[in-house]
Parts: C-alpha cells; sequence; structure tokens
C-alpha cells in the first residue's frame, strides 16, 4: 500500500504517505520502482497515459497530458496542464 | 445533535452570538497604529481589532464593515477615526446605536492626537468591557448557528480528508437547520454543472453556473488561477484539480442559494458566497488572501470558521473564532499547536470520515460554549479588508 485511486474512472492514483525514491509499489497489480522522492498527495500513473488525454482524478477531468507518461510515472506539472488557467509556479 | 444545547448572547435582531467582543474599528490606515495600541493594552480579553485602510470611498467595504460591526459575536464597537477619511462614519454609528450596541466614536484629530486617544480609548474599552461582563449567556440552538467553510494552504491532501469531513459535518449541520456557507468561485472552475444541478431551483442553477464562469474569466484576466506555488509543491497541479477537492466541503446537500459579501443568509440552509467581483476588475485579484475570505464569511453572519489546511496555514480571525481541520498527518505532527483536528488520520486508517465529521461538530459545540480555538488561544486575529465593486444580487439567488 501507499497509494490510493479515488474513483473507478481515475487514470492516476494517490500517495497517502511519502514514497521513497526506489520504493516498490503495487499499482493495478504491477510492482512499480519510484522514480524519486513522492510526497504525501502526490499523483502518479495509473496506466501508461498518452499526450493528450485528459487526467482524471475522483472522477473528474483535471486537466491534459502534455507528454506520454508510463504506468507509474509522477504525473504533475511537468506533464500536464490546466484546461482553464496555467499553473503559476515560483522560478527555480 | 438538535437536542445539543448551547448558549450565547441575545442580540436586538433576535440573533444570538457566541462571543461578546469590544471590537475595535480604525476607518482609515491612519487611525490603524492608535486602534492596534488600545487593544494592546487588553492582550488575552476580547478586545479585537478590524477595519479598512483605504481613504477613498468604496460601497462593499462599507456594507462590509457596518455588517461585522453589528454582527452577533460584537457587544460594543470603538470606531477610530483620524477626521480627514472618506468614510461614512456617522451613518456606521447610526446603524451601531440603532442595533443596541454600546458604541463611540474616537477622532483623533480632535481628541489631542495619539497618546490622549489612546487614553480615551482605552478608558472606553474598559468600560464596555465590564458592562458586557454582565449579560447572560442564554441557551441557544445549534440550528441558530451560521458557520462558514474555508480552505487555506491547501495540498492533495486537502480534497481527500479534511474537506470531504468538512462536507459530511456541513450535511449533519444544515440537516439541523444551522445555515453553512462555502466560498470562492475561483475553485469551482470546472466544477460549474455540478453545482447547478444541487441548486434548490433551476434559475438559482443558472446563477451559480453564471457565477463560476464570471470568476473563470475575471481570473484569466487577472493572469492567476487562484493557486499558489505551495499548491504545487503539495501534489497538485492544476486549477481544477484544487477546485475538486475544495468543492467537496459543501458536502451534498441542496444549495438554498447564494450571497455576496455583507448579505445575511435569510434561513437555514446550504450558501454559495460569491465573493469575485461583478463587471471589468478594478482592484485587482478578487481575494489576495485567506484572511479577505474569512472577513467576507463573517460579514454574512458566520459565527465560526472551519478551516482545512493541508500545508498548515496558522491564521485564526477577529470575531469568528476559527477551527483548524489538518488534512495531512505529516502537517498535523509538525503544527501540533496550531491544528484543532487531525483529519489526516483517515490516510493512516485510524479513523473513518464519519468519526472525523462528528469531532468537527464537537468542536463547534464546545467553541459556541466558550472554549477557545487554537488560534483563539494563541492570540490570532487576522483581519484583511480591501477595496471591490458588486453589482446587485440576482431576483433568483434567494428563492426560499
Amino acid at each position: 500500500m501507499g497509494t490510493i485511486r479515488l474513483h473507478s474512472d481515475d487514470n492516476v492514483v494517490v500517495c497517502i504517505r511519502s514514497l521513497a525514491a526506489g520504493e516498490e509499489v503495487l499499482i493495478d497489480g504491477h510492482l512499480t520502482k519510484m522514480p524519486a522522492l513522492l510526497g504525501i498527495g502526490h499523483k502518479l500513473a495509473w496506466r501508461d497515459i498518452r499526450a493528450g488525454d485528459p487526467i482524471v482524478k475522483y472522477g473528474i477531468v483535471i486537466g491534459t497530458a502534455t507528454t506520454d507518461i508510463a504506468r507509474g510515472g509522477h504525473v504533475h506539472t511537468h506533464n500536464m496542464k490546466s484546461n482553464y488557467i496555467p499553473t503559476y509556479l515560483n522560478e527555480e | 445533535m438538535e437536542n445539543e444545547q448551547i448558549s450565547g448572547y441575545l442580540r436586538s435582531d433576535g440573533r444570538m452570538g457566541i462571543r461578546n467582543i469590544v471590537l475595535i474599528a480604525y476607518l482609515v490606515e491612519c487611525a490603524h497604529f492608535v486602534a492596534d495600541e488600545i487593544a494592546s493594552g487588553f492582550k488575552g480579553q476580547p478586545v479585537h481589532v478590524i477595519g479598512f485602510s483605504g481613504c477613498y470611498p468604496n460601497q462593499h467595504a462599507d456594507k462590509v464593515m457596518n455588517a461585522l460591526c453589528c454582527h452577533s459575536n460584537v457587544g460594543a464597537v470603538l470606531l477610530l477615526s483620524l477626521g480627514c477619511e472618506s468614510f461614512n462614519k456617522q451613518h456606521l454609528f447610526k446603524t451601531i446605536h440603532s442595533s443596541g450596541r454600546l458604541v463611540h466614536t474616537i477622532t483623533i484629530q480632535q481628541a489631542g492626537g495619539t497618546r490622549s486617544s489612546v487614553k480615551k480609548g482605552s478608558e472606553w474599552v474598559s468600560t464596555a468591557l465590564e458592562t458586557l461582563s454582565r449579560q447572560p449567556r442564554l441557551p441557544m440552538r445549534i440550528s441558530e448557528l451560521i458557520i462558514g467553510t474555508i480552505c487555506g494552504g491547501s495540498d492533495a491532501t486537502s480534497g481527500i480528508t479534511a474537506n470531504p469531513a468538512v462536507g459530511l459535518a456541513s450535511d449533519k449541520l444544515v440537516s439541523t437547520g444551522a445555515t453553512v456557507l462555502f466560498e470562492e468561485t475561483g475553485e469551482m472552475i470546472g466544477l460549474e454543472n455540478d453545482m447547478a444541478a444541487r441548486a434548490v431551483t433551476k434559475e438559482l442553477g443558472i446563477e451559480l453556473y453564471d457565477a463560476v464562469r464570471k470568476a473563470a474569466r475575471y481570473y484569466t484576466i487577472m493572469g492567476h488561477g487562484s493557486f499558489a506555488p505551495g499548491n504545487a509543491d503539495g501534489g497538485l497541479s492544476t486549477i481544477e484539480e484544487k477546485s475538486v477537492g475544495a468543492y467537496s466541503k459543501s458536502g451534498h446537500s441542496p444549495i438554498a442559494g447564494m450571497v455576496k459579501p455583507g448579505d445575511i443568509p435569510p434561513q437555514g440552509g446550504l450558501y454559495l458566497l460569491d465573493l469575485v467581483p461583478d463587471g471589468e476588475p478594478r482592484f485587482g485579484f478578487p481575494n489576495i488572501n485567506d484572511s479577505a475570505e474569512i472577513a467576507e464569511l463573517m460579514a454574512c453572519g458566520c459565527h465560526i470558521i472551519l478551516f482545512t489546511t493541508g500545508r498548515g496555514s496558522v491564521v485564526g480571525s477577529a470575531i469568528a473564532p476559527v477551527i483548524k481541520i489538518c488534512a495531512n498527518p505529516e502537517t498535523f505532527r509538525r503544527l501540533p499547536e496550531d491544528m484543532d483536528v487531525n483529519a489526516g488520520k483517515l490516510l493512516a486508517g485510524e479513523a473513518g470520515l464519519e468519526e472525523i465529521s462528528l469531532e468537527i461538530i464537537d468542536r463547534i459545540v464546545d467553541t459556541a460554549g466558550g472554549s477557545p480555538t487554537c488560534s483563539e488561544a494563541l492570540g490570532h486575529r487576522e483581519f484583511v479588508l480591501s477595496y471591490k465593486s458588486f453589482g446587485p444580487l440576482g431576483p433568483s439567488c434567494l428563492p426560499l
């Protein structure tokens, strides 16, 4: 355990605790190695997602994938975007 | 829960307050320092400072100040004027006076300046506290409560634990006849159809839909959604994702109406507070921070604010006690003194949603009975009021 899928239509799961880099988590029956340290609340792809696919969480579309994302990949601002207002981030 | 006995202070309009506060209200930034100086002599006592900084008149600020000075948690008001500002202090004085509350105005330019104003103001506040301390607490029903809900410092746990738990608590409160307000249409972007379908009439549904579209347009012009970089650090990627989480605070009750800042809902039920200004953007962002949203919820009569946070906001408020419901168990461990309820227990499987919603109701009952919340005990009394402009409420907004 370590993730939760909030709705049966969702193509992402949510970390319910911080997951260490390299830690193995079961996603849709597949053991998947965490790409990096992922904080509580961050999203992982539940299945392979193609660029342009909607990202679905809570059964609701929360944005669009901007690149292909493999199952278990971190889904966040680097590979998805809002369908309404661009997300503002502090510059590194 | 209907039989739960709480108590409060009876006001002349028949409403009950859960606190008996002496409010010091400055009417322009130039009188703010003197207001703070007076309040600093009453640490640990119910003396709170609010005010409006602007020197130019504004109908919205006027309406909110009038509503807050006659808030049911307020028993007496000291108005603090510099003397040359454009705020209509005579009208405000009359409104407070005719509500039966103690009221007094100090005009610094006529009172002999800073030191003399602080002295005179402190004397008046001492007398007002003495008078209010003799007012008895009378029995009050849960259904007489107006509860505001807000989220701040959100992360991706907010929408999984604290917000749904508040939504469930909200449903229970509404079913007893209490009033619950939810807000921030800028955080309902993407949910406009779902919300419209929950309205008690089709016409109200259209008003709700239009309010969210207005917010989306407003924020697009401003170039920013209601989304801070910390939200992204906490795992939220888009405004839609933040919205779905925030929206779950509203539970599943039918939506009985929509109000704007300063309107008190006419009867029990769930209401949306539309706080995005009407017309072309004129004064900047709708709400520059969470405290500005709390001020407007209070202007709609909220006795208590339920504040959910994932990242860990520590703010409280003048006038209305803030109950902090922490969504993230890691944050709860880091900031235990600031958090009233640990909704993050849900992620560890230590409690269910039902149990947490009942814990929230217990905290409401305790708080209404006089127990201080964490932010009250720490002395938090944030307050922010800024310029806005609104048109009148649409004809279908209050169908009941």
